[in-house]
């Protein structure tokens, strides 16, 4: 087990190393810099903020400090952000980002399991087609249409229909009251409830086929044990291994719902951060991303690892 | 496949008149049109596709026409009161400088679907290639070049494309290829799995005992079951394609004005969607419509071209 454990975690290094190599270069790349601003600096400062940004060197040579620094842990200081580090930054807006996200997976998992479990056990009954249709919908319209048109319903229309009480507020997060979560969290948790729904129907319906389960009826099991304690553990599998695809699409789903309800994550930290071309805080971001997602990749591993001895021993 | 099932005693002939008369894609294609829910996605798609194509001779104004008498505007039909009606002619109202929505709709439609199709042509490309490659050859050049596959498909790919299109300059042309470029690996993966898996078949080793040629196996077997996911995968690329384009238009990193796509549209109603809902909903159900057509068909495709799974 460790030495698997040991396997995949240096996997994972050499792909962090590519994320950061490819992002660096990918922006020096491209024309323009972060301080080509709307009114040009006189020659001499330009240099000096070069120089104290280490922009004048060859780019290899500034890839080498960055990654210098990277390997202290040292993000460096926003370009454009003034008297900001980028860690700063992102020590304010990963809290945000990370809490909306949390919600958002706990929703998912909570209701796409049940709602999968239910789909299972009534399946070809009304109960399945219905959730099966849901998750259709869930999969197939994106986080920026649902994200508008339940605004519209909960948030503008919703004055008419509900009152004032239960009208949800159309954006901005008011330091994270449970109010300004609801929306941005549903949206967030739509599709991957969609997801986690199908995966479970699909699994629970192969487990209950399989012949421990009749064993399991036949010796007088309760139904609800049946499912719970002996179909509930095999066919939860596949959604382990599906828990890092789930992260990067609420990663991807946080960019435009931070955007749309006025969410302060680094979602929106990292668009603005590209428009301004803020090359220390878009790598940053990256960084905080890829890692987030290299991360769970191993932790769903290992989990898989640990439930399925099969996996380990190939 | 049963049609195609070895022959016994029969002569060569009658052989061929059963591969001519009931083939893989024969029985593919009944099945196909026996789903309901494929087909209507197929014509409803179709519809759209044909009122793209032919925009401009569709609705009588321009879409980059501006008309200040009509600024956000309602369709006449509106059923909620609304500031001004646009007028018989804007089924779908107007926007926020009186340009026709309807119109513009169906110009988002040719982008976002010529960019759905472009860009999985380009995956399509780039994945068959390098899939079978890996799959044919084999051993370790097949190990090294998944190992690589491994990697890129860890790379939160999303900001790359952000990037790209952010340091670019929103090149439309690059959209297409950045796109693309993110869409090949489940495709290269899908290629390589199946070509793999034909390579070593009975009916290929049966049809090589059979004194049939190389060519003739790879166009007359291999291809022909390697062909059905990749069509199935396609189907389901084109509509994630699509999402990818308007997600960065939505960002306003993808199609710039006066073109618009989807997204565009989308975002614009977003904005503006207390005053003026129509904004969002119209380009909202047309890009839904859409997507739901293509996993229609894609569905329909699987459960046709994939008879074990019955």
């Amino acid at each position: 087990m460790i030495g698997y454990a040991l396997k995949r975690f240096l996997g994972a290094v050499p792909t962090l190393f590519i994320i950061v190599t490819v992002a660096f270069f990918m922006m020096r790349a491209a024309p323009g810099g972060p301080f080509d601003a709307a009114r040009k600096l006189p020659p001499e400062i330009e240099r000096n903020v070069k120089i104290a940004y280490n922009l004048d060197k060859p780019l290899i040579v500034q890839y080498g400090i960055y990654l210098g620094r990277l390997a202290h842990g040292d993000l460096g200081p926003s370009f454009k952000n003034k008297d900001f580090t980028v860690a700063q930054l992102i020590g304010i807006g990963l809290p945000v980002s990370m809490r909306l996200g949390l919600w958002a997976m706990a929703l998912a998992v909570g209701f796409g399991v049940s709602l999968g479990i239910w789909a299972a056990l009534r399946q070809n009954h009304w109960q399945d087609y219905s959730v099966m249709t849901l998750a259709m919908f869930g999969i197939t319209i994106p986080t920026f249409v649902t994200a508008p048109i339940l605004t519209l319903i909960f948030g503008v229309y919703g004055v008419n229909i509900f009152g004032q009480e239960f009208t949800l507020p159309v954006g901005g997060w008011n330091g994270g009251a449970w109010r300004n979560m609801i929306l941005p969290v549903i949206v967030l948790a739509l599709p991957q409830i969609a997801v986690i729904a199908r995966l479970t129907r699909g699994s629970m319906i192969e487990v209950l086929r399989s012949n421990y389960i009749r064993t399991a009826r036949a010796k007088g099991l309760s139904p609800q044990a049946v499912v719970l304690r002996h179909a509930l553990r095999a066919a939860l599998l596949p959604l382990v291994s599906y828990l890092g695809p789930a992260v990067a699409g609420i990663l991807t789903g946080s960019l435009i719902v931070e955007q749309i309800f006025g969410v302060p994550g680094i979602g929106r930290y990292f668009i603005q951060a590209a428009l301004n071309r803020d090359y220390t805080l878009v790598l940053g971001v990256v960084i905080c991303y890829a890692a987030l997602i290299v991360v769970l990749n191993f932790v769903a591993d290992m989990l898989y690892g640990l439930l399925d001895p099969r996996v380990r021993m190939s | 496949m049963s049609a195609a099932g070895i022959g016994g005693g029969r002569k060569a002939e009658t052989l061929e008149r059963a591969f001519a008369g009931r083939s893989l894609w024969a029985d593919a294609r009944a099945r196909l049109f026996r789903n309901k829910a494929a087909v209507t996605g197929m014509v409803v798609l179709a519809i759209i596709a044909l009122l793209a194509v032919f925009a401009p001779l569709v609705s009588r104004y321009a879409y980059d026409a501006i008309d200040y008498n009509v600024v956000t505007c309602a369709p006449d039909w509106w059923p909620v009161e609304a500031a001004c009606k646009a007028g018989g002619s804007h089924w779908f109202g107007t926007d926020a400088v009186g340009r026709d929505l309807f119109v513009r709709i169906l110009y988002g439609a040719r982008v976002s679907l010529a960019v759905g199709f472009v860009a999985t042509l380009v995956s399509l490309l780039i994945g068959v290639l390098y899939g079978a490659t890996a799959g044919y050859l084999g051993g370790r050049v097949d190990a090294v070049m998944m190992r690589a596959v491994d990697i890129l498909y860890s790379l939160p790919f999303i900001f790359f494309v952000i990037i790209l299109m952010v340091m670019f300059d929103r090149n439309f042309f690059l959209l297409f290829v950045a796109i693309g470029a993110v869409v090949w690996l489940t495709m290269a993966r899908i290629v390589r799995g199946q070509t793999l898996s034909a390579k070593h078949k009975e009916y290929i080793e049966a049809a090589r005992a059979a004194g049939i040629s190389p060519f003739g196996i790879i166009t007359r077997h291999i291809i022909p079951n390697v062909v059905g996911p990749v069509v199935v995968y396609v189907t389901l690329t084109v509509p994630d394609v699509i999402l990818i384009e308007s997600f960065l238009s939505f960002l306003g990193l993808g199609i710039q004005e006066p073109l618009t796509s989807w997204g565009v549209l989308i975002s614009d109603g977003a904005n503006t969607m207390e005053s003026a809902p129509w904004m969002l909903i119209f380009p909202a159900l047309f890009m839904a419509v859409t997507l739901f057509c293509f996993n229609f068909i894609g569905d329909g495709l699987r459960d046709a071209l994939d008879p074990k799974d019955y």
